[in-house]
């Protein structure tokens, strides 16, 4: 049985009219990197300010270890570290006065802070920097310095909102291993939102999607791809050579093909069941080679369109019968 | 048992925190290239008020109109010709300094992204914007107490002046108006940068507000007791309109801590001022003419510093309970 770290139970948060998180269940265990995938304004930074008891629920509540979030938030914040979208320091004090800082206020002090901070700065990679005002630093070097910031209180949860906005993909990359690292070696739990989806697919175990506050599918990359496919649509993207009329005739002659549209060179192919066999074996056949062919909806892009085009259906739905 | 114990740890825990920022927000202060402009204020005001008084000294003792005591006071009252005196110029160039301090307090730590990141720390909320003013005071205290006794020691030098026990603590008492005065101010634009997006706007605010204090009112006041009771006519009413008129403008002025400041210190620097409101005739008559101990003159300027303190710590307050239900998002 593992370990439930962060539960939210029916976890509601409304602005006057808006309801910016909407009975938000959400259970993250012990040692995962949990994605919550959504775009802006759907509702995942408000969940984190409540995770942190920074902002109240209207609703619900959110429990971390065990300990309210909103009632402890102290002994929460004791635990879980908070790297905030865009991360500030004060920008006249060096990165090692910022981090100083911050370990005084967690109640370090003397030779083991220090040892601390050295240690840290290099484990993201600031020896160097260290000693240069804030102030100058790029935005890759900020995100750094955050985590080496949000690890000075040795969290055993750590939050991170969109780590990854504005940064070099070279500094992604970085981040991501880092990101990877905590959880595997340190045995951190991670919940970080974000909506760049090619770098959460990399580093999550699991991943919800959020749309308008709620929180619409939650699982792994494949039981999320699974339960699309489910919906009994496959879509295929191929290329072949040469690309003439015979080639579409072929496309739409295939059983089990719904609909075929053409982008630039490429089919996108919507069929009611897996086709690729048997179109690989008839395009061998006629003599055409191909050049690409990919099943869609393996991917978290695709997986999340389809969320949202799902969503959005519905929302369209409630206003409809909501204007009747 | 245990409970007991974490229960303490927690406590020491508490006032760690705010020990760490004030800690903090005062080597701000201290480091920061702000603290160039307060010395350059508050040598301003020091050296001008010193120039004034050793130069308008000997033409005060001169011209006879006041007694030769308390003079080591005067050091912090007389104007010479057009200079302005320590005491004036600290009334009107010491709400600058509480100003400087305090008008981005709050949000330009919200524009820097550092707050957000302050408050996931495990600390109290409120310690933030404690520590803050604390350590505003603090400095205050420290700038205002050094250039006070500086003027009484380059006094004391130039001028062979010994100051008695009693003017020592009238001294003392005056300097700690001071501060509370500043404290007012720097409480004030705390509000501001808790209210206001932008360091700008708030900043305009509080000089708003501080023009407002400092020339508008006095008109306002004017204006509003000419209206409620005219005087200037021929008549039986304006005459018994007199009195009523001088006491409404006055406690409308009253609202305006730079006029407080102002009758409090006064008062206090001036053993020989016995009221602060109007004396009739009959009130006069059989009185002494004497100076008043410390103990009556404190008395007198009592209100004035329960009303500055408590318009202190009401705009602090203010600032406090707001910073306190706001919502603090990314920048």
């Amino acid at each position: 049985m593992e370990t439930v770290v962060i539960q939210t139970k029916g976890l509601t948060k409304r602005y006057g009219e808006l309801t910016a998180v909407d009975h938000l269940d959400l259970t993250v265990y012990k040692g995962e990197v949990f994605g919550l995938l959504g775009p802006n304004g759907a509702g995942k930074t408000t969940t984190t300010l409540m995770l942190l008891g920074l902002t109240e629920p209207d609703e619900g509540e959110a429990r971390i270890n065990s300990l309210n979030c909103t009632l402890d938030s102290i002994e929460v914040k004791k635990i879980v570290g908070y790297l905030p979208d865009n991360v500030g320091f004060y920008s006249g004090m060096t990165g090692r006065e910022n981090l100083r800082f911050t370990g005084r206020l967690g109640g370090l002090e003397g030779d083991a802070l220090e040892e601390k901070i050295e240690k840290l700065l290099a484990r993201v990679n600031m020896t160097e920097a260290a000693d240069k005002k804030a102030g100058t630093y790029s935005r890759g070097m900020r995100q750094r310095l955050g985590i080496a910031d949000v690890l000075m209180k040795d969290p055993e949860v750590i939050i991170m909102d969109e780590p990854t906005l504005g940064i070099d993909p070279e500094g992604i990359r970085e981040l991501m291993w880092l990101i990877r690292d905590l959880a595997e070696r340190d045995g951190k739990t991670v919940l970080l939102s974000s909506h760049q989806l090619h770098q959460v697919q990399r580093i999550c175990d699991r991943m919800g999607i959020f749309v308008h506050g709620k929180m619409i599918a939650c699982g792994t990359l494949e039981e999320l791809g699974r339960e699309i496919a489910h919906e009994g649509v496959n879509t295929l993207e191929l290329a072949a050579y040469p690309d003439n009329m015979k080639l579409r005739d072929i496309l739409n002659g295939t059983k089990g093909v719904t609909n075929i549209e053409k982008n630039s060179d490429v089919y996108v192919i919507h069929s009611s069941f897996d086709i690729r066999r048997s179109l690989a074996r008839e395009l061998a056949e006629q003599g055409y080679t191909i050049m690409h062919l990919r099943q869609a909806g393996s991917d978290l892009d695709e997986i999340y369109r389809k969320y949202f085009e799902k969503a959005g259906e519905q929302s369209g739905a409630d206003h409809h019968t909501g204007k009747k | 048992m245990e409970q007991i114990i974490t229960q303490e740890k927690s406590k020491k825990h508490n006032y760690h925190t705010l020990k760490v920022l004030f800690e903090k927000e005062t080597a701000d202060f201290i480091n920061g290239k702000r603290m160039l402009l307060f010395l350059l204020l508050m040598a301003l005001i020091t050296v001008t008020g010193l120039y004034a008084a050793v130069s308008g000294l000997a033409d005060a003792l001169e011209s006879g109109n006041s007694s030769a005591d308390f003079l080591f006071l005067k050091l912090f009252t007389v104007s010479a010709n057009s200079i302005p005196s320590y005491n004036s110029l600290m009334a009107l160039m010491g709400p600058f300094i509480g100003i400087f301090m305090g008008f981005d307090a709050i949000n330009s730590e919200r524009t820097e992204g550092t707050l957000n990141r302050l408050v996931s720390q495990p600390l109290y909320r409120d310690h933030i914007i404690i520590g803050k003013f604390l350590a505003g005071i603090f400095i205050t205290a420290v700038m205002v107490f050094s250039s006070g006794i500086l003027i009484a020691a380059v006094g004391l030098i130039s001028t062979g002046l010994i100051p008695t026990g009693a003017e020592a603590a009238r001294l003392f008492i005056y300097l700690c108006f001071c501060v509370v005065y500043i404290g007012f101010w720097l409480a004030l634009a705390i509000l501001f940068s808790t209210l206001c997006q932008h360091a700008a706007t708030s900043a305009l605010a509080c000089i708003a507000v501080w023009l407002f204090c400092a020339i508008f009112i006095s008109l306002l006041a004017g204006i509003t007791a000419d209206a409620l009771y005219p005087v200037g006519g021929n008549d039986m009413e304006s005459l018994m309109n007199e009195m009523d008129n001088y006491y409404c403008a006055q406690n409308i002025n009253r609202i305006s801590p730079y006029y407080l400041f102002g009758e409090a210190t006064s008062t206090l620097l001036n053993p020989s001022v016995r009221s602060v409101n109007a004396v009739t005739m009959t009130q006069l008559s059989g009185a002494l003419v004497s100076t008043l101990s410390v103990g009556q003159s404190m008395l007198l300027v009592w209100p004035h510093l329960t009303a500055l303190g408590a318009l202190m710590l009401l705009a602090f307050a203010v600032s406090y309970v707001s910073f306190m239900r706001q919502e603090i998002r990314a920048r």
